[in-house]
């Protein structure tokens, strides 16, 4: 037996040492990091490309994906899609500023009196649920077929939205924050401006965030149904109706990336102001 | 017969008179009551805590540490009792608090100085008034980190040194430590522990610390405050007056040793009771 390991061990030995040789070429490594966010579009642009090259889908419902992009920047660079692009823009702009300027306030001022919030918290719950869209009739009878009318539906939708964060960032302020403001002595008002405003900051923001693409998303559907001569929905529409698909799918494009856009504003500007989030 | 054996008993009960604590009381409790879901957390718990003393509580799981701390510093309503200062009520005192959980406790939306100088301006002090007492702040406590970082910026235990120069900003009378080093690694406990001793030592604040570790509570304190399982009683006060400062030499020191002992066998005989 002893006889038997020793004469195996050598032999085992020998194998060992192989790997050294192959591991001094190992170290260089690719960074393939920074290119992983460009496949998703580059194979969609391929299969997009290649559905319509070999005729899987009638050119006369998709356009080939370069003629597409031209005609979106050529649009968005000084052509009448611009102007549209600008009016839904404009739109969306007012209708968040009425939400976020009414409805930060309100819901930090109803997160503070929680027995106020839990009054009306059905009422918002309920409205907050309802697809702003099957209100729009309402909205037309109230303010006619107009401009105020796409405005003013996108702003109760996004308003619902900023109060509810607003408020839950007032109630789910951390506790023992309020409670170090307290012990210092500072008053009820004082804790409400140097504490509970500022804990909600950040769940407003995410308020904020998501009622800007609620804003745009009504805006949208308010331009294509609702008399309208401008903006992106009644563009996509239009084009629709005169099956100009080049024109169509561009209008299409520029609304994902005007949305898109707003995401990325609003998260870097969170970023910004609310610099101590996540830490 | 019956229906006078059954009488209610309105015996006039004579409201207990008001007993002071020994001269040098700083804290006098008396008839604390407090509930926890029906449940006597402290039924009639008197209590004087020294002027000028660091007063260590230490007790069994659950007894309701934090808590006591929490109602004298007015943070927890208490159910009935009398909590006096000096004779004064809460309201007309002036008291710091540091807690276990810095990162909540500091406002990450302010710089550290004005985390610190935070308590002065809810005094109104005058710009003038909140620069100099940073500025003594910043010496006594020989602060080596840059106090215009954010909160977030810094390491646990500077930023628990800088919580407790909040707390102690406003040269409060009574300065209450929960378990102030429980978040912090062992290195960072020393540190703080030993400036707190400093502090102690210049300023002679009655200090009221909650700590889970018998060797830290009794290091620091001058009376160790031991109490029982719930209803919480008093259990013992034990005297521990081993010279400040204090050393790592105190910790081998037969009167240190013997505070220890006779504490950790206090305690043990609470929790098995």
């Amino acid at each position: 037996m002893a006889d038997s390991s020793s004469v195996n061990a050598p032999v085992a030995a020998a194998p060992w040492s192989a790997p050294a040789v192959p591991a001094a070429a190992a170290p260089r490594k690719v960074n393939w990091g920074r290119a992983l966010p460009f496949i998703g579009p580059v194979l969609l642009f391929i299969v997009w490309d290649f559905t319509v090259r070999f005729g899987a889908i009638k050119a006369i419902l998709l356009p080939p994906p370069a003629e597409t992009v031209t005609t979106l920047i050529n649009g968005l660079a000084g052509g009448p899609l611009l102007k549209d692009f600008l009016v839904t823009l404009w739109r969306t702009t007012q209708a968040f500023l009425i939400a976020a300027v009414v409805g930060v306030p309100l819901g930090v001022v109803l997160g503070s009196a929680e027995k106020a919030y839990r009054s009306v918290e059905f009422l918002i719950d309920f409205f907050r649920s309802t697809p702003s869209s099957a209100l729009i009739p309402l909205f037309l009878m109230i303010f006619g077929v107009s401009d105020i009318n796409k405005v003013a539906i996108a702003a109760f939708g996004a308003l619902l939205i900023v109060v509810f964060n607003s408020a839950y960032g007032v109630i789910n302020a951390r506790k023992q924050r309020v409670m170090a403001a307290k012990v210092m002595g500072a008053s009820r008002w004082q804790i409400f401006k140097d504490v509970l405003v500022w804990e909600s900051l950040q769940p407003s923001f995410v308020g904020l965030r998501s009622a800007v693409s609620m804003a745009l998303v009504i805006v949208i559907v308010a331009e294509m149904f609702i008399g309208s001569d401008s903006g992106l929905g009644n563009r996509i529409i239009n084009s629709q109706q005169v099956m100009n698909v080049r024109d169509m799918y561009a209008s299409i494009l520029a609304a994902g990336v005007l949305g898109y856009a707003l995401n990325i504003l609003f998260l870097v500007a969170e970023r910004r102001i609310v610099h101590w989030s996540g830490r | 017969m019956n229906a006078v054996l059954n009488a209610p008993v309105v015996a006039d009960v004579p409201v207990p008179p008001f007993k002071p604590g020994p001269a040098g009381t700083h804290i006098t409790i008396r008839g604390l009551t407090k509930y926890f879901a029906g449940w006597p957390l402290y039924e009639n718990f008197d209590l004087d805590i020294p002027k000028g003393k660091i007063v260590s509580v230490f007790g069994p799981n659950g007894c309701g540490k934090s808590t006591l701390i929490n109602m004298i510093a007015g943070l927890v309503p208490i159910d009935s009792g009398e909590i006096l200062f000096d004779g004064k009520s809460l309201k007309d005192t002036k008291i710091g608090y540091v807690f276990q959980n810095y990162r909540e406790a500091m406002f990450p939306w302010m710089r550290t100085i004005d985390n610190i100088a935070y308590p002065l301006k809810l005094e109104g002090k005058s710009k003038a008034e909140v620069d100099r007492r940073m500025a003594e702040l910043v010496a006594s406590f020989d602060v080596k980190f840059d106090l215009n970082r954010y909160p977030y910026e810094l390491s646990g235990g500077q930023q628990q040194t800088a919580s407790i120069m909040r707390a102690l900003a406003p040269k409060p009378e009574v300065l209450f430590l929960d378990e102030p080093f429980s978040a912090l690694d062992f290195e960072m406990t020393l540190f703080i522990r030993e400036k707190l001793q400093e502090v102690f030592m210049q300023t002679g604040t009655t200090m009221l610390l909650v700590s889970h570790d018998l060797e830290e509570a009794v290091y620091l304190a001058d009376q160790v405050l031991l109490l029982t399982k719930r209803p919480t009683k008093v259990a013992e006060i034990l005297p521990y007056s081993d010279p400040r400062p204090r050393t790592v030499e105190t910790l081998s020191e037969p009167s240190f040793i013997r505070t220890k002992k006779l504490s950790l066998e206090i305690f043990q005989r609470e929790v098995r009771r």
